[in-house]
């Protein structure tokens, strides 16, 4: 990846959409999907305009299409489900190949694989164009409870460090010759679990002490607050704006 | 477990996020005394650490392995109100980084497993707990049930979720049934998990464990490995005789969708010489069969936990 210091969901970039504050673009998200969401399923061209919208997005901010592709997998086992719906489902049904699938299944999951992947990508787009610093600063921005955006901040910043620790620890494991891979050999994996609870909050005390001997006094100090041009809002709501337009003509004219 | 947008309908999706609002920050003010700013940092630091254990898949049956919610055993360690705070960090940064988990089904999936899971697993915690006297083992019997059934519970949920704006016309029932049963399984993988790492923490720093604050660190002594082999045992036989409805398949959603499938197209199964294999007793009609073969599974469930209750109460010197 690019930097040491880039986060791996992130695609190191300088475009308009890079440039825009992370409170316009968490809002332009939310709204992109709830209007992906509201449209109906039988308004294929709806969606794909909304996966051009997506896929615009992305040509600007040059994130590359295997980097999305390869972020969509977490989406597979609901794809599984989607797919499976035609089969189970019941009636009306359709003839197909000598197959016979149910009508509402064939709908529902292409309800699922259209709108579902748009929401997946929209995500991807966000955290590979934002840095994470300034998505939680936007969720500041956007009155998000102060406690959560606080404790996500932490919960990021040490992600890595607990997750190496757990890395370490398997690997400590395997080197003394004990891999558990079946059920009953779940206890060493829940017994390091157990330990890296500990050790995640003993270094949550030892953080707080050392962030009180720096002269913490219960919030953190944020720098450059962002300013908001006019300009930026309209640049991040275009898009978005696009889609509800779209949701609600879909809306209309499917009835 | 982490629905996408578009699974469940746009009113729905609206009316959970209301609610999971409402939950959230009821437990933000619940918290807000021991959330001050010395917790935040340590919260944070649990939150990343509840984030590496969902990570943790561990196998149910061979081919099926689910993942852990933690509900529970967050809950368990930290008090509920901490608990639904940091399951709900984690949620909410899963949904807006990773993309597991739609943002618009955030209430959703914020309802499922930050706000259910935590509640109804603290509540079977102190249920469980009640009768018994303090003690170490009281506090594993509770965890393990508390992380079972709160798994089963958030499958539940995610039924009535479904009942009420899902798409796709698949019978509630089955679905019902069917995520009810998985989710038993993987609930017994997180249950088996919860205890050993309550158990781990206890034993080195039990003042952490807010749900044993009662007890007392020295006298408590140590759930004899013995009896833990038992436990598993038993426990081990439970999951074999549950496999009889269970097809190999990589997650709990999935065999759910698989298995109703079964039911409609009568399709070879693996397990197909078994006389309850496509959850459906031979020889009966669809419905019927399946209550049959539901029924069988309750009884056999019910007298596997009454022999180790048994077995349990025959070794512990009373």
């Amino acid at each position: 990846m690019s930097g040491g210091h880039a986060h791996a969901l992130h695609i190191h970039g300088h475009s308009v959409v890079h440039r825009l504050p992370g409170h316009l673009k968490v809002a332009a998200l939310f709204l992109f999907v709830v209007a992906v969401v509201a449209t109906p399923a039988r308004a294929v061209w709806a969606f794909g305009l909304y996966a051009s919208v997506l896929g615009l997005v992305a040509g600007l901010a040059g994130v590359p299409v295997r980097f999305i592709a390869r972020r969509m997998l977490v989406e597979v086992p609901f794809l599984a489900f989607a797919l499976l719906l035609p089969l189970v489902g019941e009636g009306p049904f359709l003839e197909f190949g000598g197959v016979r699938l149910s009508e509402a299944g064939v709908l529902a999951a292409w309800t699922i694989l259209a709108k579902g992947s748009c929401g997946v990508v929209g995500s991807i787009l966000l955290a590979a164009t934002t840095e994470i610093p300034n998505i939680l600063a936007g969720l500041n921005r956007l009155r998000a409870p102060k406690a959560i955006v606080a404790i996500a901040g932490f919960m990021v910043r040490y992600l890595e460090v607990i997750s190496g620790e757990m890395a370490r620890m398997r690997v400590a494991m395997a080197a003394r010759g004990y891999e558990p891979k079946a059920f009953w050999q779940v206890k060493a994996l829940a017994t390091s679990a157990g330990a890296l609870f500990i050790r995640s909050y003993e270094r949550g005390e030892r953080v707080y002490m050392a962030m009180v001997a720096r002269g913490y006094a219960g919030s953190m100090p944020t720098f450059g607050d962002v300013l908001t041009s006019t300009a930026d809002v309209v640049r991040a709501l275009a898009l978005p704006g696009l889609a509800v337009i779209t949701a609600a003509v879909a809306l209309v004219v499917s009835g | 477990m982490h629905i996408p947008d578009g699974f469940i309908d746009g009113t729905t999706s609206l009316g959970a996020g209301v609610i999971a609002a409402g939950g959230v920050g009821g437990a933000l003010r619940q918290s807000a005394a021991r959330l001050k700013d010395r917790q935040i940092p340590l919260a944070g630091l649990v939150a990343a650490f509840v984030f590496v254990l969902q990570m943790l898949n561990f196998p149910v049956l061979p081919g099926m392995s689910g993942h852990l919610l933690g509900g529970a055993l967050a809950a368990i360690l930290m008090g509920p109100s901490v608990a639904v705070v940091v399951v709900s960090v984690v949620i909410i940064l899963q949904a807006m980084l990773f993309a597991d988990g739609g943002v618009s089904a955030l209430g959703l999936n914020l309802i499922n497993m930050a706000v259910v899971t935590t509640l109804s697993g603290w509540f079977m915690f102190r249920l469980v707990r009640a009768p018994f006297r303090p003690s170490r083992r009281a506090v594993l019997g509770a965890s393990f049930v508390a992380a079972t059934l709160s798994v089963v519970v958030s499958a539940v949920m995610f039924v009535v979720e479904y009942a009420i704006g899902g798409v796709g016309g698949v019978n509630l029932f089955n679905v019902l049934l069917l995520m009810a049963g998985s989710h038993l399984l993987i609930g017994i993988g997180e249950g088996f998990i919860t205890v050993a790492v309550v158990g781990a923490v206890l034993q080195a720093r039990p003042d952490l464990v807010f749900g044993a604050s009662d007890l007392r660190a020295e006298g408590s002594p140590r759930l004899p490995m013995k009896r833990f082999w038992i436990l598993a045992g038993v426990a081990a036989a439970m999951l074999v005789s549950l496999t009889v409805f269970a097809s190999s398949n990589p997650d709990g959603l999935q065999w759910v969708a698989e298995q109703t499938g079964l039911a409609q197209e009568a399709q070879g199964s693996l397990i197909a010489t078994s006389p309850l294999s496509n959850y459906g007793a031979a020889g009966l009609s669809d419905g019927a069969g399946r209550i049959v073969a539901a029924a069988v599974g309750m009884v056999v469930t019910f007298l596997l936990g009454w022999l180790t209750f048994t077995i349990l109460r025959r070794r512990s010197p009373v």
